[in-house]
């Protein structure tokens, strides 16, 4: 009854019929349907971030006994957008000696990165910009994007510890990125496709879930995910008392932003594809499917944070060593043991 | 028409970004070129409905390879005066030759009429039409690729294994292995 795949084809028609009616052919009208849809994505975006700011201030306040944000806002819910705000007014600072080009492109390689993966997130029944049909291999190639941005910020900075910083990150994604592919790839072999619309309509009874046909995968894919999000214990790139803040440190105002939202955005969209591939997606019974999307995705993000404010940091040769030597072999199992199982119960 | 638009914007793109990471002299922005041109031939593999190839060509090129050239370029750090003369003149006129007899082959071939429009069969350049390609009819082959990037791997791990205590020599240690 809340569903809004009605309404999502309603304004599809409906901006159909305009542009028909200027006299305009089918091209214009997928072009202005996807200039909407772009637009409603980074208004959801926005306010993903927003909402999460606040929830990560909330839950760190809570796991240190602090009561967190409350003074703007009921319990500090508006907290987030002073801040936003703050930041919007700030003066753009360009340190002199960075090299400028780069130094500008980066948060915007960055933050589009973390944007563009949200063409082909199933939000929830009829809720998906382009289920293309090579879906979750798109994810992939677009995030790689990310780890360019930071070393274009962290080379351009001209600062040692944004140099650092920046490197360390490359390493650590580009180390993590293997054996968290190789996780989904174990899950694409009973899939047997990359579109992520289907992939979410394979599952929707509670007991065809991919989870339990891939628990060891779902376990490398978080780990894995928690590393190429930056953060907590895999927060290197950051660390704070070590590289002040690492390839962000030149950064400030707007583009400092950016970075911020992306870094987010990105903490969404790997529980996102969490929810897609292993917990069935936007399937649930009483409630709408977006509402079902984001309560499995809320609860992925609210894993991470556990994480973050539970563990401690690693060091940079624990990092390495866990990734290759650990992660890599186990992953290569697990699609092994996927095939053997696929042999033996799918004659 | 909205597919020629995005066809010459690609491909004018691809071109330019092409011509500046030869000409530029900062290696770094040569590298984040070479970026730009693998993207928009990433564009014309989706024009040419072979959606795998594009996102494979992302993923490796512009996701693995290009990371770890950018990487290598911005640790050595080069400035424009550490570069020296040019020591091997020979390459450029070399390289000049070689893009002639390519443009000029390029050409004869548009050109003479030799090209043609193809129709694409169903499921073309799917994974799946793909996989089965390559694992039926060009099983021998894709193997043996895959042994020589095997020896590849094994011969970069021999040359940067750091030197055991007996097989000391004259020549300064290798980098520690941890921090990649």
């Amino acid at each position: 009854m809340l569903e809004l795949d009605k309404l999502v084809k309603l304004v599809g028609d409906g901006i159909e019929a305009v542009v028909t009616a200027l006299g305009l052919g089918p091209t214009w009208v997928t072009l202005v349907q996807l200039i909407v849809a772009a637009l409603v994505v980074v208004v959801f975006a926005a306010l993903v971030v927003l909402f999460l700011v606040w929830w990560e201030r909330k839950v760190s306040a809570r796991f240190q006994m602090r009561l967190g944000p409350m003074r703007v806002g009921w319990h500090g819910t508006i907290q987030t957008i002073a801040d936003a705000l703050k930041l919007l007014q700030k003066e753009l600072i360009t340190p002199a000696n960075v090299d400028r080009g780069i130094y500008f492109w980066a948060p915007v390689v960055t933050f589009v990165a973390a944007m563009a993966v949200y063409v082909t997130v199933p939000f929830g029944k009829g809720l998906i910009v382009r289920d293309l049909n090579i879906g979750i291999l798109y994810i992939l190639s677009i995030t790689t994007f990310t780890v360019i941005g930071l070393l274009m910020a962290g080379w351009s900075s001209n600062n040692k510890y944004a140099l650092l910083g920046g490197f360390r990150s490359a390493a650590q994604v580009v180390s993590y990125e293997v054996p968290m592919a190789l996780a989904i790839v174990a899950v694409v072999m009973l899939t047997q496709t990359l579109s992520m619309g289907e992939i979410v309509s394979q599952q929707a009874k509670f007991y065809q879930w991919y989870i339990w046909r891939q628990p060891l995968g779902f376990l490398i894919y978080l780990v894995a995910a928690t590393a190429e999000c930056n953060r907590t214990p895999f927060d290197l790139p950051e660390a704070d008392s070590e590289l002040v803040a690492g390839f962000v440190t030149e950064y400030s105002g707007m583009k400092f932003a950016m970075f911020f939202l992306a870094e987010f955005l990105n903490m969404f969209t790997v529980a996102a594809i969490a929810t897609t591939l292993f917990f069935g997606g936007w399937n649930g019974p009483f409630l709408p499917s977006w509402m079902w999307f984001l309560i499995k995705t809320l609860a992925g993000v609210f894993v991470l944070m556990w994480f973050r404010w539970t563990y401690p940091r690693l060091r940079v040769d624990q990092l390495m060593s866990f990734a290759w030597k650990f992660l890599l072999p186990l992953a290569f199992i697990n699609i092994v043991l996927t095939g053997l199982g696929i042999y033996i119960f799918r004659p | 028409m909205a597919d020629q638009f995005i066809f010459w914007v690609a491909a004018i793109v691809a071109i330019i970004a092409a011509i500046r990471v030869v000409i530029l002299k900062n290696a770094v922005l040569s590298v984040l070129h070479l970026i730009v041109t693998l993207i928009a031939l990433a564009v014309l593999f989706l024009q040419l409905s072979a959606e795998f190839i594009a996102a494979l060509q992302i993923i490796v090129y512009a996701g693995a390879i290009m990371v770890l050239f950018l990487f290598i370029v911005m640790l050595l750090n080069l400035r424009k005066d550490e570069f020296g003369r040019d020591q091997l003149p020979w390459l450029r006129l070399l390289g000049t030759l070689a893009g002639a007899a390519f443009l000029a082959e390029l050409i004869s071939l548009i050109g003479g009429g030799r090209v043609m429009a193809a129709t694409v069969p169903d499921g073309f350049g799917s994974v799946r039409s793909i996989g089965i390609a390559l694992f039926g009819e060009y099983m021998f082959p894709f193997e043996l690729t895959s042994l020589l990037l095997v020896a590849a791997v094994l011969a970069a791990v021999v040359v940067a294994r750091r030197k055991s205590s007996n097989e000391v020599d004259a020549a300064p240690p290798a980098g520690s292995e941890g921090e990649a």
